[in-house]
């Protein structure tokens, strides 16, 4: 991916790094990292369940309703929102970390209306959470967030130290499931994880590729149940998986994805993406 | 300008056992050895000699500091003794203050020199354990309760007092915004775990598991409408 160095868009500074609110940007200054209440991490526990798609076209939507949107590529070293997003800047995360450039240099206007901070390839020597690395991350994360109205994080798949510690630093999470038994299994292991290791006690849903209308419910409920028999009891309050929605499985996410184009931008009106636009009202702001 | 109080901290180093302190009086020597001398007895338990609730607070706050630096495991015990009012009420506060004494050499002498134990309050406990693996918290904790459970401590007139702890504890906040706040609240709530489940018990913060089991598993999958038996 960096033979294509060229940015398909040239960024424009001004859309893509608005200025910090000075109320929120006091939250961020000094003591304890708290992690900020509009960063929502997007994970999944499994891989190719289309969780970067999710993240991309979630973006997209809030940025339509007038919201000063980030996505942040916290999949360090295996970056593949450049992808979806058909981005290939020259300057990313992997310049701000080593000192190279500025942050304001490497948030880019998106396609869709809102900001992203790519990791770049760079990244592969960042996949071990040293704690050098978390402290970058988490200063960086602090000077970013009151500068925008929702950032979302397009965490790595799966439950390593990388993704449980960018999950730390958001205030909420969505986790991306398919009905498929592997996605289930993979999306129960992380609530329970979640639950237990960093006392989440609400977690999002969204239920990708459902094949008739309905099931993202039955697929939450299911999930439910499995946290109420064996995870909820050990704790003092239990876990509560919130539904935020499902996406049917539609042709056009498909050919939006090889088009390597956003699906809200690409064929707005398919029922995938009014899905997608109706996820995004329920967001937690 | 209020007057020095150095007649007080002569006598409450004295009070302490500290009588000897290096160079003239008023020398920059003595100024130092004094002030060294104070600092160590206000970070000092009066009662048992360990780290007072102040030195474990600031040590508390290294460790989360150094563990999200170094990435190194680390475990906080906090121990309280089980029924101690029971034991003053029965065989007066001096045998209260001697099973405080008693369980604080127990301590001691159950760990590691670079572990900190503290007395935090009136019969609690709480140590740092830098650089102990998830792998060995149980057993360390484990040998503390064990070890405090076969010292019937020896109060007046000879009378044998059984004496029992639990003990609670949480590892470093790896990987999870960190607070020592937030750390000691998770080793707090572990011990309260230990006294509701029966006493003289260890419960330590379940390290994270993303195993699932295939009970968990039969339940996931049991009466959900596979997308692909249609």
């Amino acid at each position: 991916m960096s033979l294509a160095p060229t940015p398909e868009r040239p960024p424009t500074p001004s859309p893509a790094i608005p200025k910090a609110d000075a109320k929120a940007a006091s939250a961020a200054g000094g003591g304890a990292p708290q992690p900020f209440r509009h960063i929502v991490a997007v994970t999944s526990g499994k891989g190719g369940v289309g969780k970067t798609f999710v993240a991309a076209n979630l973006a997209a939507a809030l940025a339509r309703t007038g919201k000063r949107v980030l996505v942040l590529d916290a999949d360090l070293g295996l970056a593949n929102l450049d992808v979806v997003l058909n981005l290939y800047p020259k300057i990313t995360l992997h310049d701000v970390f080593t000192g190279r450039h500025t942050l304001a240099d490497a948030i880019l206007p998106a396609p869709g209306g809102f900001s992203v901070l790519l990791a770049g390839s760079g990244m592969v020597e960042y996949s071990r959470m040293t704690g050098e690395v978390r402290e970058k991350l988490q200063a960086l994360v602090a000077e970013v967030a009151p500068r925008f109205d929702q950032v979302l994080f397009d965490t790595g798949a799966g439950i390593s130290d990388v993704v449980l510690y960018t999950v730390s630093l958001a205030g909420e999470v969505l986790v991306v499931a398919t009905p498929e038994p592997t996605s289930l299994t993979d999306a129960y292991a992380t609530i329970k994880v979640l639950a237990n290791t960093q006392g989440r006690r609400r977690i999002h849903l969204l239920v990708n590729q459902v094949r008739r209308q309905g099931e993202g419910r039955g697929v939450r409920n299911q999930l439910q149940q499995v946290v109420d028999r064996y995870v909820n009891p050990a704790l003092d309050v239990p876990v509560r998986l919130e539904l935020l929605g499902e996406v049917p499985v539609d042709t056009a996410v498909r050919e939006a994805v090889q088009r390597r184009q956003l699906l809200l931008e690409a064929m707005p009106g398919t029922a995938a993406a009014l899905a997608l636009v109706n996820a995004a009202v329920k967001m937690p702001a | 300008m209020p007057e020095l109080q150095l007649e007080q901290a002569l006598q409450l180093l004295a009070h302490a056992g500290r009588t000897s302190l290096a160079g003239e009086p008023g020398s920059g020597l003595w100024v130092q050895g004094l002030i060294d001398a104070l600092v160590e007895l206000s970070s000092r338990d009066a009662l048992t000699g360990l780290a007072n609730r102040r030195a474990f607070e600031l040590a508390l706050a290294r460790e989360v500091d150094r563990v999200a630096r170094s990435g190194e495991p680390a475990l906080l015990l906090v121990l309280d003794i089980d029924h101690f009012k029971r034991i003053n009420d029965t065989h007066g506060h001096a045998a209260g203050d001697e099973v405080i004494r008693a369980v604080a050499l127990a301590l001691q002498e159950s760990l590691r020199p670079m572990d900190l134990v503290a007395r935090v309050g009136g019969e609690e406990f709480a140590i740092i354990l830098p650089n102990c693996g998830a792998a060995f918290g149980e057993a360390v904790a484990e040998r503390v309760r064990r070890r405090i459970e076969s010292m019937p401590v020896l109060v007046s007139r000879g009378v044998p007092v059984p004496v029992t702890a639990s003990i609670g504890g949480a590892f470093a906040p790896q990987w999870v915004r960190s607070t020592p706040g937030l750390w000691l609240e998770r080793a707090d709530l572990q011990l309260y775990r230990a006294k509701a489940q029966g006493r003289n018990l260890v419960r330590l913060e379940p390290t994270p598991n993303s195993v699932v089991t295939s009970d968990e598993k039969r339940l996931l999958f049991d009466t959900f409408p596979m997308t692909d038996h249609e």
